[in-house]
C-alpha cells in the first residue's frame, strides 16, 4: 500500500525539472545520484515485497506497527549520527551513550525515585555535556572526531557498568517511561494528528511556492507541488489506516518523525543547518566566510550525544530494563549504517535528516524480515553489511558520475 | 583609495614585506606580480587582515586604519577573492554567494529563524545580472560548474559586502582561454563601477590586458612601478627577475634570509635545516 504511494512518486519529482522534460530529468537524477531518497524508498519497496512473498505476516498491521517500534531508537540516534556525517565527522560513541543515559535515567527513576520527567531531562542532559565535552576535545585539540568518539565508547561504556552497579540490570517501572514506547492513539486521535499534519505541509509548501512566484523566481509547476501533496496525504493516510488496523499511532513513532522533522527544518531552513552543510562542504571557505567552525561542530556533537540518549531512553522504555547490553553490540554500526544506507555521505556535506528515518526504515525491515523467517543472527549480520556496502558501492559510483557528466 | 606605506612583515628571521610603498585608487586595476616568495601573498593577506604587518601605515581613503583580523578588513571595504576560491562545492550558487550573511525572513519566520530563500535568490540573480555573469540555474551546486564560473561565482560573492576594493589572487591561474577572457571581462566591469581591483598573476598576457598600473615586488621589496600603457614585456620580467635592476649587487642581510629561505623551499622537504618558517608555510599555517 505505501510501496504504491512512494513507488508513484517519481511524477512530482520530474516534474519539477526545469527543463520540462520530466521522464528524461527524472531518469538523468535517478542515475546521477540526485534522487538519492527516492532511489532508498525504492530500495525499501523491494526488501518489502521479497519478504512479503515469503511470509505474508509481514505486511501485517501488527508486524508494521511492531517495525515502527523496532526502528524508534536507532532512527533517533540515527539523527544526531546524520548532523555529524553532514560535518563529515563521525561520532563512535553514541551506542555507548545512549546506554549510559539511559541508566542514568533508570537508576534516578527507580533507585533515587525522581519523577520520570526529571529523570528524563537529566539523562538527556548528561548527553547534551557528553557531546560538548567530546566536540570540546575534537576542535581544541585537533583530535580526529574517531578518535575521541573511539575513546568516549569505551569510556561511557564503563561509566554506563558503574552506574548500573552490582545488579547490572535496573528494571523500569515507571509508567510515563514504559509509556513512551506503549501508548497508542487510536482512532480518531491519531486521524486528527494526520490531518493536522498534512494541513500544516500543505500550507508551508503552497505558501512558499506562492511567495517565490510572487518574486519571479523558478518554481516547479503548481500541478507537480500539488501531486507531489496528494500523494503525502495517500501515503499518510494509508499509514494511519494500517496503524489503527491494530493498536494505533503509537505514540514512539510520534516522537521519531517530530524529531526528525524539526531537524529536517533547522538543517535545510535555518541559518545554523546551512552552516552543518558548508563546514561539511569546505571547513576552510566556511571559516573564511565569518562561520564560528568550532561552535558548529561542538554544538553538532552536543545534539548527536543528546539524540543518542533520547534513543537510549527509547529503548529502555520498549525493553522496560536497562541492563549492561544496552546500547552495546551492532547498535551503535546500525545507527551509522542506516544514514549511509539511504544516502547520507560519509564524507560531509552530503545528505540529509530524512535518511535517518529511511535508513532505520531499511535496516529494521531487513532485521523484522529475517526474524519473521527465522533465520539465524550469522544470517543477518551478513545480509545487513551486504546491504550496506552496496548502497555505499552504489552512492560511489553515483557520485563519480555526476561528477564526469556534471562539468560545464 | 587603498594605500600602504612602508610596510614590513617578517616571519621569524624571514624578512617577507619590506618598506613597501603601494596604492589602488578607485576605478583602477592594479597589478601585482612577482616570482615565488616575492612577497605578493603576503602583500594581499597583510591588507586583508591574515597576516598583521610589523612596520609601516596601512591607509584606507586616507586615513591610517588598523587591519589584524579578516573582519576588519572586510568592514572597511576591502574584499579578498583567493587562489583556492573558498567555496562549498557541495551547495548551490545562492547559497555559497550568502554564506556567512545568510538572511533571515521576517514575521513567522523571524520566530523560527527561518532563512529567507526567496530574497537572496532573487538578489543573487540581481548581482549576477549585474555583472553581466551568466549562470544558467542559481541553484545549481557549484561542484557542478566550470572553473571559470565558479570564479565569476567567487568574485561575486566579494561584492555582496559592496566592498571599494577588490582583490584577487591569481584569478585566471588554470582556467581555459574562453573562461579566462570572462574573468578578465568582469574584472573591467568591476573597475568600470568604480571598484579599486588589486590583481594578483602570474601570467603578464592577462596583466597587460586589464591592469591600469604593474607593481612589481622582489625579494619582498618593491622593485618597480610602471604604467601599463608604457611599459613592455620585456621591462616587466626584467623587473620580475632582478635583470634590470641594479640594487641586485648590495643585497642586505634581511634580503639574503630570503633568499635562504627561497632556497630551502626548492630543497627536498627532508633537508629542510631547521624549523624556521618560510613564508609560503606561514601563510597556509593561517
Amino acid at each position: 500500500m505505501t510501496v504504491e504511494a512512494t513507488a508513484a512518486e517519481p511524477a512530482p519529482s520530474g516534474g519539477g525539472d526545469p527543463d520540462g522534460k520530466p521522464m528524461k530529468g527524472f531518469v538523468r537524477r535517478f542515475v546521477e545520484g540526485d534522487l538519492g531518497e527516492l532511489r532508498v524508498i525504492i530500495v525499501l519497496a523491494v526488501i518489502w515485497a521479497i519478504f512479503q512473498s515469503q511470509e505474508d505476516r509481514f505486511l501485517s498491521a501488527v508486524n508494521l506497527t511492531n517495525l515502527l517500534l523496532q526502528i524508534t531508537a536507532i532512527g533517533l540516534v540515527s539523527v544526531g549520527v546524520v548532523l555529524v556525517l553532514l560535518l563529515g565527522e563521525i561520532d563512535l560513541s553514541v551506542g555507548a551513550v545512549s546506554g549510559l543515559c539511559a541508566a542514568v535515567m533508570a537508576v534516578l527513576s527507580v533507585k533515587h525515585g525522581w519523577s520520570p520527567y526529571l529523570a528524563i531531562a537529566a539523562a538527556v542532559l548528561v548527553g547534551t555535556a557528553i557531546g560538548m565535552f567530546q566536540g570540546s576535545v575534537f576542535t581544541q585539540f585537533g583530535v580526529p572526531s574517531f578518535v575521541v568518539t573511539l575513546a568516549g565508547l569505551l569510556a561511557w561504556q564503563g561509566a554506563q557498568l558503574e552506574v548500573l552497579g552490582t545488579t547490572g540490570t535496573v528494571n523500569i517501572t515507571d509508567p510515563t517511561i514504559t509509556g513512551l514506547t506503549s501508548t497508542f492513539y487510536e482512532g480518531a486521535t491519531g486521524w486528527a494528528i494526520a490531518i493536522a499534519g498534512i494541513a500544516v505541509y500543505a500550507a508551508v509548501s503552497l505558501l512558499a511556492w506562492r511567495r517565490k512566484t510572487a518574486a519571479g523566481l523558478r518554481v516547479q509547476p503548481l500541478g507537480a507541488l500539488l501531486l507531489r501533496l496528494a500523494l503525502a496525504t495517500i501515503a499518510i493516510f494509508v499509514a494511519v489506516t494500517v496503524l489503527n488496523d491494530d493498536r494505533g499511532v503509537p505514540l514512539a513513532a510520534l516522537i521519531l518523525v517530530g524529531f526528525v522533522i524539526l531537524f529536517q527544518f533547522i538543517t535545510t531552513k535555518t541559518t545554523f543547518g546551512r552552516h552543518i552543510y558548508a563546514v561539511g562542504g569546505n571547513d576552510e571557505a566556511a571559516r573564511r566566510a565569518g562561520i564560528k567552525v568550532k561552535r558548529i561542530r561542538i554544538v553538532v556533537f552536543m545534539i548527536a550525544s543528546s539524540m543518542a540518549a533520547v534513543g537510549g531512553i527509547m529503548a529502555a522504555s520498549r525493553l522496560l530494563a536497562v541492563n549492561q547490553s544496552s546500547g552495546a553490540g551492532d547498535f551503535l554500526l546500525l545507527a551509522i549504517a542506516g544514514p549511509v544506507i539511504a544516502g547520507t555521505s560519509l564524507f560531509g556535506g552530503r545528505g540529509s535528516v530524512w535518511t535517518a528515518l529511511l535508513g532505520a526504515l531499511v535496516i529494521g525491515s531487513i532485521s523484522n524480515g529475517m526474524d519473521l523467517l527465522a533465520l539465524e543472527s550469522s544470517v543477518k549480520f551478513m545480509v545487513t553489511g551486504a546491504v550496506l556496502l552496496i548502497a555505499v558501492i552504489i552512492d560511489a559510483l553515483a557520485r563519480r558520475r555526476r561528477q564526469a557528466t556534471g562539468r560545464v | 583609495m587603498l594605500a600602504l606605506e612602508k610596510v614590513s612583515k617578517s616571519f621569524g628571521p624571514v624578512q617577507a614585506l619590506q618598506d613597501v610603498d603601494f596604492e589602488v585608487r578607485p576605478g583602477e586595476v592594479v597589478a601585482l606580480v612577482g616570482d615565488n616568495g616575492a612577497g605578493k601573498s603576503t602583500l594581499v593577506k597583510a591588507i586583508a587582515g591574515i597576516h598583521s604587518i610589523d612596520d609601516g601605515r596601512i591607509l584606507f581613503e586616507g586615513q591610517p586604519v588598523k587591519v589584524s583580523t579578516p573582519t576588519d578588513a572586510v568592514d572597511l571595504g576591502i574584499a579578498t577573492v583567493y587562489q583556492d576560491l573558498a567555496l562549498c562545492d557541495n551547495l548551490d550558487v545562492v547559497e555559497n554567494l550568502f554564506l556567512g550573511r545568510e538572511e533571515r525572513g521576517g514575521g513567522v519566520a523571524a520566530l523560527t529563524r527561518q532563512l529567507d530563500e526567496t530574497s537572496m535568490e532573487r538578489q543573487a540573480h540581481e548581482l549576477l545580472d549585474n555583472l553581466a555573469v551568466t549562470i544558467t540555474d542559481v541553484r545549481s551546486e557549484v561542484g557542478t560548474m566550470s572553473g571559470g564560473q565558479r570564479q565569476q561565482v567567487a568574485i561575486a560573492r566579494s561584492l555582496l559586502g559592496e566592498p571599494k576594493v577588490v582583490m584577487l589572487d591569481e584569478p585566471t591561474a588554470a582556467l581555459g582561454v574562453r573562461q579566462t577572457a570572462q574573468v578578465l571581462a568582469l574584472i573591467k566591469r568591476l573597475r568600470d563601477k568604480g571598484h579599486g581591483v588589486v590583481v594578483i598573476s602570474h601570467n603578464l598576457a592577462d596583466v597587460f590586458e586589464v591592469a591600469d598600473r604593474i607593481v612589481v615586488l622582489r625579494l619582498g621589496r618593491l622593485a618597480a612601478l610602471f604604467d601599463a600603457k608604457e611599459t613592455s614585456n620585456e621591462e616587466v620580467v626584467g623587473a620580475i627577475t632582478g635583470a634590470s635592476d641594479p640594487s641586485t649587487g648590495e643585497l642586505g642581510p634581511a634580503v639574503d634570509d630570503v633568499m635562504n629561505a627561497a632556497r630551502r623551499r626548492d630543497a627536498p622537504p627532508g633537508e629542510t635545516p631547521d624549523g624556521e618558517p618560510t613564508e609560503r608555510e606561514s601563510g597556509d599555517a593561517s
